[in-house]
């Protein structure tokens, strides 16, 4: 299922305006990698090139390969939209849809794709979702209830549940844990280390501690200056990134010596 | 006024007290009030000023004034400028209710002479006019007829027009496209009728119809819907639109399940409220369907009547018995237009996204 992505000489442009330049990196199936660097140095920007995100916005435009498995996510004739199946994506906030129920944000992804699927099928598939992201026992009881009427890490966890409810090989996670309190948080981290055993998971943070607990590998990005373009600094294991890191500016980061 | 705080101030004592002041009661700004009416309408009947209107002024102006003379004493001068906007709003709320109210007044009490089942059952067929008698039947089925027409035309433009603006519009064409729009908006109603009757009667020879008053009607209503389309588009948050399309849904079905469920309640409430207002259109109606004494039930051929056009006939009919009718035929038009905007609320309340725990 899970898929490995392989990025190269990939820069994202906001009009004329170049937020990450030349990045190049191996993200590898069933792991959990971690993407850290000060505010504004690109990695949101990075994450949402991974599936097609960045030309949702206005001037959003890529150049560069992303490769995976052996198909790239840029090629001619490649339907973002099919990208999007198999690239899931969890954002900072939690955005359930206003107007569903908590059965109705689970089910959104596999009925606005309009397949069609049997009353039963979808009944299965959210129960299992909802379980995968440690929230069916909160929700049993209350699936017709609307989803905007959780509290902020349930929604989270909803929304995370509806990232996986179609079953993409890789997901994306953009700060998920940051409007969380740390019993949530825990919660996440958990369930990101057992979605790993099935997805391809990338998450970015700025909490150092939790790139430490959940990832295989890190990857930091800086850049040189406001206005420059961020770049990748170094990737490697999270051991390594973290007690005998390779490039300076990553030690002074992470030890919090930094601007 | 500076009421400094020293080290050994009581900290209770309320006028050394920094951040508790003398207080007014409650019933103050009510008592200004009723002191402002009579003293208003003291002076008004001592300068025997005629009409009851100059009194009212007088009392508000008096209301205004008195407010701030007063709190100034009591209560110092920020608490006064803050009394002071306070009663400017309400003055103000009151000046605009007024005529509302007697508006709404005046109709009913002269409307509901004439008004029973036999007035909304007939038509005017076989009625002398300066004969008491008659109905609104025709005109309400008019009304009823180009009203719908108009929307069924008018709507579904204005809303694709709206999302094409909001979801896909860019650049040159979204511009001109805003452009036009804001144009139709300013377009005097005359002016809609004009166009339909040269283009609809005059160059293609189409007759008089509702089919007709409703396509002048649509041009009056479309810029209407477009904007409070837009507008309640505008307010669905970016991030359910990207919610939607990273779980691989397509824009357009984005845009059908997720945006325009989202602010359903909104759009309905503009489209009510543009349905409201080309209902008391009366320029394109005496244009372009003529009016008519009878039931037409076709309002594709032939003339009809409607009801601000039936308001207008009767009035200018210029008897007693054709002023009853037309004040009448006004209320059961505020009648439908309220109705129609009670419907609106309701559908955007039950609509409106739920929070509920
Ligand atoms: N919609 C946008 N339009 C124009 N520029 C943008 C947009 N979004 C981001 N940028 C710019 O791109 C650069 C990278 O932004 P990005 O959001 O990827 O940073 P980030 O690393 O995710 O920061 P943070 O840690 O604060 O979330 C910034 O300079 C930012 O100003
Ligand atoms: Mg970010």
């Amino acid at each position: 299922m899970a898929k490995r992505i392989d990025v190269s000489g990939l820069s994202a442009y906001y009009g004329n305006h170049r937020a990450i330049e030349d990045i190049s990196m191996t993200v590898e199936p069933r792991s959990v990698t971690a993407f850290i660097g000060p505010s504004g140095c690109g990695k949101s920007t990075f994450l949402r090139t991974l599936n097609r995100m960045h030309e949702v916005t206005p001037g959003g435009r890529v150049e560069g390969k992303v490769m995976l498995d052996d198909e790239n996510l840029y090629g001619a004739g490649v339907d973002p939209v099919a990208v999007r199946r198999t690239v899931g994506m969890v954002f900072q906030r939690p955005n359930p849809f206003p107007t569903m129920s908590i059965y109705d944000n689970v089910a959104a992804g596999l009925r606005l794709n309009g397949s069609a699927r049997r009353k039963s099928e979808i009944d299965g598939i959210v129960e299992k979702s909802l379980k995968g992201a440690n929230l069916w026992n909160e929700v049993k009881d209350r699936l017709n209830k609307p989803g905007a009427g959780l509290s902020g890490g349930q929604q989270q966890r909803l929304c995370i549940a509806r990232a996986i409810a179609v079953e993409p090989q890789v997901l994306l996670m953009d700060e998920p844990c940051s409007a969380l309190d740390p019993i949530s948080t825990l919660a996440i981290e958990d369930l990101i280390g057992e979605l790993k055993e099935q997805f391809t998971i990338v998450i970015v943070t700025h909490n150092m501690q939790q790139a430490a607990r959940v990832s295989d590998r890190t990857a930091f990005f800086n850049l040189a200056g406001v206005g420059q373009p961020g770049k990748l600094i170094e990737i490697d294991e999270t051991q390594r990134i973290f007690s005998n890191p390779s490039v300076q500016a990553t030690e002074d980061y992470i030890s919090g010596r930094f601007g | 006024m500076s009421h400094a705080m020293t080290q050994d101030a009581p900290p209770a004592a309320p006028l050394n007290s920094l951040l508790s002041h003398r207080r007014m009661p409650r019933w103050a700004p009510a008592g200004i009030a009723v002191a402002a009416i009579a003293l208003g309408s003291g002076i008004g009947a001592v300068a025997g000023l005629a009409s009851k209107l100059q009194w009212c002024l007088i009392a508000l102006v008096l209301f205004v004034a008195l407010t701030y003379l007063i709190t100034a004493r009591v209560e110092g001068r920020r608490q006064a400028k803050d009394r002071v906007a306070t009663s400017l709003v309400w003055a103000c709320f009151v000046v605009a209710v007024v005529p509302l109210y007697s508006l709404l007044q005046t109709t009913i009490s002269k409307g509901v002479k004439v008004l029973d089942g036999n007035f909304l059952g007939h038509s005017m067929g076989g009625v002398i006019t300066t004969q008491p008698g008659g109905g609104v039947y025709h005109a309400i089925i008019g009304t009823l007829e180009q009203v719908a027409l108009a929307s069924l035309i008018a709507v579904p433009v204005g809303l694709l027009t709206a999302i094409y603006l909001v979801e896909y519009g860019r650049g040159k064409l979204a511009k001109v496209v805003t452009f036009f729009v804001d144009v139709m908006t300013g377009v005097p109603s005359i002016v809609a009728g004009l166009f339909i009757l040269a283009f609809w009667i005059i160059i293609l020879g189409f007759g008089y119809s509702g089919f007709a008053g409703a396509l002048a009607l649509s041009i009056l209503m479309m810029p209407v819907v477009v904007r409070s389309t837009e507008e309640m588009l505008k307010l669905v948050p970016n991030e359910l639109r990207e919610a939607s399309l990273a779980l691989g849904v397509p824009k357009w079905r984005t845009i059908v399940k997720v945006v325009l469920p989202t602010s359903i309640g909104g759009i309905l409430t503009g489209v009510m409220l543009a349905v409201a207002r080309i209902a008391g259109e009366t320029a394109p109606v005496l244009l372009l369907v003529f009016g008519n004494q009878l039931i037409n039930n076709d309002p594709f051929n032939g003339a009809q009547s409607s009801l601000p056009y039936y308001v207008y006939e009767q009035y200018t009919n210029g008897n007693d018995a054709s002023f009853d009718r037309a004040w009448a035929a006004a209320l059961v038009l505020i009648a439908f237009v309220m109705i129609l905007n009670l419907v609106a609320r309701g559908i955007a309340r039950w609509k409106a996204p739920k929070t509920g725990r």
